[in-house]
């Protein structure tokens, strides 16, 4: 178990070193320069020039690489161009932002989805089967956004139960989950990101719990006299390492792909702050960004390999 | 002799006094039912057997074997699945008690083995985990007993270094070790009645007969009955008291394993026994037998197997011929068979078609 770990470890470094090098090629290849974009339309090529050296933009680009990456991996991520401030620290507080609302809207949608997943495979072909079928379509369909649009009419303008916008009076340095004042704010997004994944794995859950029951084990568990409940148990954890997959799968796209619901909800998440680097064409900010939600990206993916070889021993043999 | 330990007097013993059948099954049929059609997979099989008796099962594939055995442990979706007819199992009726009496019956009274022991066994759980389960299921045994006893049924169907089986997956083992784990799973609460479908079909040939020998012996050791569907002749003649013969869901022919593997009656069982490559010269054509099992959709009205018979005449067509049952119980489904000083005599002779 621990020599598979450690290998699958190594495994991760080329893939984060490719990583890094396709974050920072990503930015050159983006057309836009900058350096114009912070100079007033009067200043001289010479201004140009020197700001560009103190940025360190007149490097060749192997050079800038190296440059960056060694700053990178002392944990600091440069200045951010737009504002002026430490990328490192808006990246990660941005981050914390995101992920916590990623973590229980999957978390939410994977109990959810396991759930319904499961009564349906076992009632194919049933009413139930048919509303859980709708469910998931409905959720699969409904453009988030859209459905973050629908949600603030009604719950914000129409009920003034939630608040609509922002993260409220704490801001995201003393935002507490525990605290219903500041909890209130995330309950929409958290709405708005939960339904897409939970449509989706409800529908592979029921896909994959159907593809067991009719594999030929489930036969001889019924043949050795197991009451459906233990059947049941026997199918959801061979289901489970395909449950887990998809779970990393889906974080993975909350934290990097929210940016229409964070914009919805001016949540201050990594999707918020991609949409702003992008626009102000902040290079920094933008490689911080995303070489963060990368290497968050395989780290859970890592982890999903782990956790699925220990649920399934048949993997740790290839 | 390789006794269990555990003085639990097997099923057989329990129930069914001397002399009775301790199965008994009566014009069973079963059929499929689906939106577009009915298929009659079973279409009137009776049959008794008394406890410590071993009845094979032969006939070709989709001839009812799998289907008619199944149906003696409820497995069949409910659903979609018609059940006509009796069948008693140690007293118990098999085709009226609840569900949740048939789930206790299951892996205690009845058990089963299947086919394929590549894929009948849970890939993400232990050998000894299957094992004691169903331990825990019908004997309410606790965890630690229930282990030691899967290690005692390890060693009983000869699995060596059984305690580092017990620990070991599906994948870990060889086709012949898991076939006998699936054995260990299937007599852990001492069954009266053993169904044995294909058990040694999928493994290789010198283990087939290691786990033939193995389950012939247990079965004797433990009285069971035994239920063994195969279509390898040579396995038939091994294992069986009595021989059933079964074609389009009917039982054909019927009896000892002797008198029907030797001085077979019904066309059908003597067209099949010529078809092996015993006694066979190397260059001789095999007596296969022309044509193609009947569709279980839409089957004949007469006699299912005339189509295909080098003897049938108009008499064959209007009805399935009844049973002619010689003395010593040896029984065909053949208007050509007659009983002639109580025993079964195939007349071919007297309406050969031109």
């Amino acid at each position: 178990m621990w020599l598979y770990a450690l290998r699958r470890l190594l495994l991760t470094l080329p893939i984060l070193f490719g990583v890094t090098v396709i974050c920072f090629a990503l930015v050159q290849i983006a057309p836009g320069d900058p350096i114009q974009n912070l100079l007033s339309p009067t200043a001289s090529q010479a201004d140009a020039d020197r700001l560009r050296a103190a940025y360190g933009l007149d490097q060749p680009l192997p050079i800038q690489y190296f440059i960056w990456i060694g700053r990178v991996l002392t944990g600091e991520f440069g200045m951010s161009i737009a504002n002026n401030s430490p990328v490192a620290g808006e990246v990660f507080r941005a981050f914390g932002n995101t992920i916590v609302i990623a973590l229980i809207s999957v978390a939410l949608a994977f109990v959810l989805s396991m759930i319904l997943g499961v009564v349906a495979a076992y009632r194919s072909g049933s009413l139930i089967d048919k509303v859980i079928t709708a469910i998931a379509v409905f959720g699969i369909s409904v453009p988030p956004f859209w459905l973050g649009v629908v949600l603030v009419i009604f719950f914000a303008v129409n009920m003034f139960w939630l608040p609509a916008t922002g993260m409220g009076a704490s801001g995201s340095e003393s935002f507490s989950y525990f605290d219903w004042n500041d909890l209130k704010f995330a309950i929409m997004p958290i709405i708005a990101l939960t339904l897409p994944p939970l449509g989706i794995m409800t529908r592979t859950t029921r896909a994959a719990v159907s593809e067991i029951l009719s594999q030929d084990f489930i036969q001889t568990l019924r043949a050795k006299g197991l009451s459906e409940m233990s059947i049941m148990l026997h199918a959801v954890r061979n289901v489970m390492p395909a449950a887990v997959a998809m779970f990393g799968l889906q974080l993975g796209y909350l934290i990097g792909g929210s940016v229409l619901v964070e914009t919805v909800f001016t949540w201050p998440g990594t999707g918020f702050l991609l949409n702003k680097a992008i626009l102000t064409r902040d290079i920094p900010l933008l490689q911080g960004t995303i070489l963060v939600l990368a290497t968050a990206f395989v780290l859970i993916n890592l982890l999903v390999d782990l956790i699925q070889s220990i649920i399934d021993p048949r993997i740790k043999r290839s | 002799m390789n006794e269990m330990p555990r003085p639990i007097p097997s099923q057989a013993e329990r129930y069914a006094g001397e002399g009775e059948a301790f199965v008994k099954v009566e014009d069973l049929k079963v059929r499929f039912v689906s939106r577009d059609a009915t298929v009659r997979a079973v279409n009137g099989v009776s049959f008794e057997l008394a406890r410590g008796e071993v009845l094979c099962v032969i006939g070709e594939s989709g001839s009812g074997k799998s289907v008619m055995m199944r149906s003696l442990l409820r497995l069949h979706p409910p659903k979609r699945t018609v059940i006509e007819g009796r069948m008693l199992v140690g007293g118990h009726d098999i085709g009226a008690v609840d569900e949740r009496t048939m789930s206790s019956l299951r892996g205690s009274t009845i058990s089963m083995i299947f086919q394929e022991p590549m894929t009948a066994l849970d890939p993400l759980y232990t050998i000894g985990d299957q094992i004691a389960e169903t331990v825990m299921r019908h004997e309410k045994l606790g965890r630690k007993a229930a282990w030691a006893r899967a290690l005692e049924l390890l060693e009983l169907v000869r699995v060596p270094s059984a305690e580092r089986r017990l620990k070991a997956y599906p994948h870990e083992l060889s086709g012949g070790l898991r076939q006998r784990a699936m054995i260990a799973v299937a007599l852990s609460c001492r069954p009266g009645l053993l169904l044995a479908d294909e058990p040694t079909t999928a493994l290789d040939a010198s283990v087939q007969i290691q786990v033939l020998v193995l389950l012939r012996k247990l079965q004797r050791d433990m009285g069971m009955s035994m239920i063994f569907v195969t279509h390898d002749l040579g396995v038939a003649a091994q294992v069986a008291d009595k021989v059933a013969v079964m074609y389009a869901g009917r039982i054909i022919e019927h009896g000892a394993a002797r008198d029907v593997l030797v001085h077979p009656q019904h066309p059908y069982t003597r067209a099949m026994l010529s078809s092996t490559i015993k006694d066979r010269h190397k260059a001789g054509p095999l007596g296969a037998i022309g044509g193609s099992p009947p569709d279980l959709r839409a089957l004949p009205e007469g006699c299912s197997f005339a189509p295909r018979c080098p003897y049938a005449g108009p008499e064959c067509l209007p009805a399935m011929p009844a049973p002619v049952v010689g003395a010593d119980g040896h029984t065909a489904r053949c208007v050509r068979t007659e009983v002639v000083d109580g025993v079964l005599e195939f007349r071919p002779g007297t309406a050969l078609p031109a």
